[in-house]
């Protein structure tokens, strides 16, 4: 039986401490009322139906949003658990937490904020925005979006599990070896890590391939390159990040999984490993991952302001060649998160200037949206306040980041808190209020209706009065000498007002996370008051508000063509914005597959075999991955068809509400 | 060649499926490039950690890798025989050349697997050294690669069998090619960089 189950045993698999036997509890009752409640109210059809098993983008976006602010709660509810312990744990009171769960805290909180809320808030702009923007009807592989996303969800769920059944990594977001190896890490936590990110890792991959083809080859007749809009352009040069960038993760993590399953030596300290090669491997992964993150965003603000502004945006082609360099750029500087390594001078003074050098292009994109809001008419709705939130913010946290990057000042700075206090400034104030920006300025288009907004200006004041009240104190305390990750310090130090001031921004934080929940709820009960009748709310400049709101599934009735950079401006502009075509066509677009979950399921089956060494439950996973993938390349019946009367029936009572 | 592909649907005219399929097939190459580039790297930076164990002079049989490497070679000459016999819808023609390309692949596959086991049988399997680690996983995900083109071969021969050579099954066999090409010019750095520059 032992044999059977690997390393799984139930004495291996509850939780030991209180707090992670609360929450798992906590969890497992979430997932079963959720279920039961389904059951009762017979949706799980429906929901299969219509969500889990579709393959359009706009629906795969929705749940991409879903699953990233379900694990934001997650990783806020870490947050608080860290603030808590590190207000209190001083002198002689170590705090609620053992060390050994406090570094699972903190691990898992970078973890999932990284993988599953960032990279899970972007693939959902990717899914709801590119498309429609780009004046298409879909991605390039409907299908292999789904398992992308299901894949996604795979990786979340497995880190998730860690809680319920064994442990989590205690080795920090990046688990470095020699920590990370099976010598001091002995438990299933790091694999659960492992795993966790090699899946969903492989989705993004995926992701990355679909969304650069389809920004390649189905943009709408007419849109060249240099007239595409700047938040596909944003885009483009971050999945062009993910393609050169998570190949490097696949085979670190994977490399990491051999050494402590199969006693290999890439990275262990003796038998001839190299430890600093895995740090700089992920980080050759990690620097570019950054940038992954944050283009994105630059790109969401780039069509906020001259949409606010109601200017068209100053510097398009300075802004696609600072997007360039900063993509070829971010692969020249990763060895400025360990210059304490020992390279040498020559190589940590040629990585100190290259960091320096990219935030010139990062500073031409900040000068750029200026300049388009100066003599702008400007309309203060919230997507404005999240960008002017984030250049504030931003430009302070780039500017640590400048002083980070001359090598003799980080040796001082490594791994002190104001690191941590830079490169949060930089998440959260980045890529953080970008995606809440893109999100709420989209919103109408997604689901028809907009958001109220003065909860979402109250969730703006809270968040921003809250971020900078948990991080300048951080700033402060990294100066002081305080070190990242620690969970006890002594009371001589003096540091534990700024920490507790520190934990009041994290409360301030949570209010304004309650305000955005109270801030939908309020709004999808008022939908009816905040319908877009119009499908254009914002008077905005780009294609995808030339539809209708909700954007129909088919997104365009009639393919656009498009003569210059802001083709919907031009076109009201002209009066022409809203012309009945002259004829429908049908339209061919992807039945629904369940076989995305299916894949997802037994990839599930692989990582967990994979953790336990429950060797029969990984086969079965890879074969059924395998056999999945074959069914479907079996099946060449894959798209139905929408009549052009059907389209004309929709597109007449879709056009009734213009008028 | 895409030339006779017209489109399904004259209001969807994105729906080329083989510029589509074939831009994404390059640029899953392009990842599979930068997982053999990072590969390739850790074996450079672990090439002497032989800590106490066997280095390339003592391991490498040249002679064997050169049949290797001819295999693999010739495979990739047969492989675009069967591609151009493909084109031509002479079917007959085209099983022959892929069964070719199949057991020459196999053969490659085989060759290799004896050398690992030779290794693991003088006690200096991947767990000896890093040398011995990063030897085993680079050549290792050569070879999963080459078993993965192999059974994507056999799959798609049966599905020829099944359907006939039509659209889809021709664009299949030209990914399949560029695929089986690839891992040829990723067998060229290693024999180069891993055999010839180690075993001296």
């Amino acid at each position: 039986m032992s044999d059977l189950l690997g390393k799984l045993s139930w004495k291996a698999a509850i939780p030991a401490d209180l707090i992670t036997l609360g929450a798992a509890i906590g969890m497992v009752l979430i997932v079963v009322v959720i279920a039961a409640a389904l059951l009762y109210f017979k949706k799980w059809k429906w929901l299969w139906k219509t969500w889990l098993t579709s393959l359009d983008p706009k629906k795969i976006g929705v749940m991409y949003l879903v699953v990233a602010f379900i694990m934001l709660l997650r990783g806020i509810s870490d947050v608080v658990l860290i603030r808590a312990q590190q207000s209190v744990s001083v002198g002689a009171s170590h705090g609620f937490m053992s060390p050994s769960m406090f570094q699972q805290v903190f691990s898992a909180h970078g973890t999932i904020m990284i993988f599953f809320v960032a990279m899970g808030f972007m693939f959902a702009l990717f899914n709801l925005v590119i498309p429609l923007q780009i004046g298409s009807r879909d991605v390039a592989f409907p299908f292999m979006n789904s398992a992308s996303f299901w894949l996604f969800v795979c990786g979340a769920v497995l880190i998730n599990l860690s809680l319920v059944i064994g442990q989590f990594s205690g080795a920090g977001w990046l688990a470095y070896p020699p920590l990370s190896e099976i010598a001091y890490s002995p438990s299933v936590g790091v694999d659960y890590w492992i795993w966790g990110l090699q899946i969903a890792g492989i989705g993004s991959l995926l992701s990355g391939i679909n969304f650069v083809v389809t920004i390649l080859k189905m943009r709408a007749p007419g849109m060249t390159m240099m007239k595409m809009p700047m938040f596909t352009w944003s885009s483009l040069g971050a999945l062009a990040l993910v393609i050169f960038a998570f190949p490097i993760l696949t085979v670190t993590v994977t490399l990491l999984y051999l050494d402590r399953t199969f006693g290999m030596h890439f990275f262990t300290a003796g038998g001839g490993g190299n430890m600093m090669m895995y740090v700089n491997l992920i980080w050759a992964w990690g620097h570019p991952e950054v940038y992954i993150l944050i283009l994105p965003a630059f790109g969401v603000f780039s069509e906020i302001v001259p949409t606010f502004a109601s200017k068209r945006l100053f510097g398009y082609f300075s802004m696609v060649l600072a997007i360039w360099a900063i993509v070829f750029l971010s692969f020249t500087v990763w060895l400025h998160h360990f210059f304490t390594m020992g390279a040498g001078a020559d190589v940590n003074a040629f990585f100190g200037i290259m960091t320096m050098i990219i935030a010139i292009p990062t500073g031409v994109k900040i000068f750029n949206w200026l300049f388009t809001m100066y003599r702008g008419r400007i309309r203060f709705n919230t997507p404005m306040f999240w960008f002017l939130g984030f250049v504030a913010c931003f430009t302070v946290g780039g500017m640590a980041g400048v002083l980070l990057a001359i090598p003799p000042a980080d040796f001082q700075l490594h791994n002190s808190l104001f690191l941590v206090a830079h490169f949060h400034t930089m998440i959260v104030s980045g890529v953080l209020f970008g995606m809440f920006a893109g999100v709420t300025y989209w919103f109408p288009k997604v689901f028809g209706f907009r958001l109220n907004e003065r909860l979402g200006r109250y969730a703006f004041w809270f968040w921003i009065t809250g971020f900078l009240t948990a991080f300048i104190p951080l700033y402060i305390l990294g100066l002081m000498g305080a070190t990242r990750r620690m969970d006890h310090y002594s009371a001589s130090l003096g540091w534990q007002g700024l920490f507790i001031v520190a934990a009041i921004g994290v409360a301030l934080v949570c209010i304004g996370i309650g305000f955005q929940i109270l801030q939908l709820v309020y709004s999808i009960w008022k939908r009816d008051e905040y319908r877009d009748t119009t499908g254009d709310p914002w008077d905005a400049r780009t294609l995808e508000w030339s539809t209708t709101s909700p954007a129909p599934f088919y997104n365009f009735a009639v393919i656009p063509e498009v003569t210059s950079r802001d083709p919907f401006w031009e076109a009201k502009k002209a009066g022409t914005a809203h012309d009945k075509p002259a004829a429908y066509h049908d339209i061919w677009l992807p039945k629904n597959s369940g076989m995305g979950i299916y894949i997802s399921g037994f990839a599930f089956l692989v990582g967990f075999g994979a953790i336990w060494h429950i060797l029969w439950m990984a086969v079965i996973g890879f074969l059924g991955v395998i056999v999945c993938i074959i069914i479907r390349t079996q099946d060449d019946d894959s798209e139905y068809v929408v009549t052009a009367a059907e389209v004309e029936k929709i597109e007449k009572e879709a056009r009734k509400r213009f008028a | 060649m895409s030339a006779e592909v017209t489109p399904k649907n004259p209001s969807r005219p994105e729906v080329d499926m083989e510029s589509k399929t074939m831009t994404g097939f390059w640029v899953y190459l392009m990842t599979d490039c930068v997982l053999f580039a990072a590969l390739f790297a850790v074996y450079a930076v672990l090439h002497n950690n032989t800590f106490g164990g066997p280095g390339g002079p003592q391991l490498f049989d040249l002679p064997s890798v050169l049949a290797e490497t001819l295999c693999l070679l010739t495979s990739s000459f047969t492989c675009g025989l069967g591609v151009l016999a493909a084109y031509k819808q002479a079917k007959n023609q085209m099983y022959a050349w892929f069964a070719v390309t199949f057991l020459l692949g196999a053969t490659f596959l085989w060759l290799e697997i004896t050398e690992f086991a030779r290794f693991a049988h003088m006690g200096d399997g991947p767990s000896r050294s890093g040398f011995l680690s990063g030897f085993f996983t680079l050549v290792g995900t050569h070879g999963l690669h080459i078993t993965i083109g192999l059974t994507w071969l056999v799959l798609m021969m049966i599905q020829i069998m099944r359907k006939g050579l039509g659209e889809n099954q021709l664009r299949r066999l030209t990914m399949f090619s560029l695929f089986w090409h690839f891992l040829d010019l990723i067998w060229i750095f290693i024999f180069t960089i891993v055999y010839m520059m180690g075993a001296s």
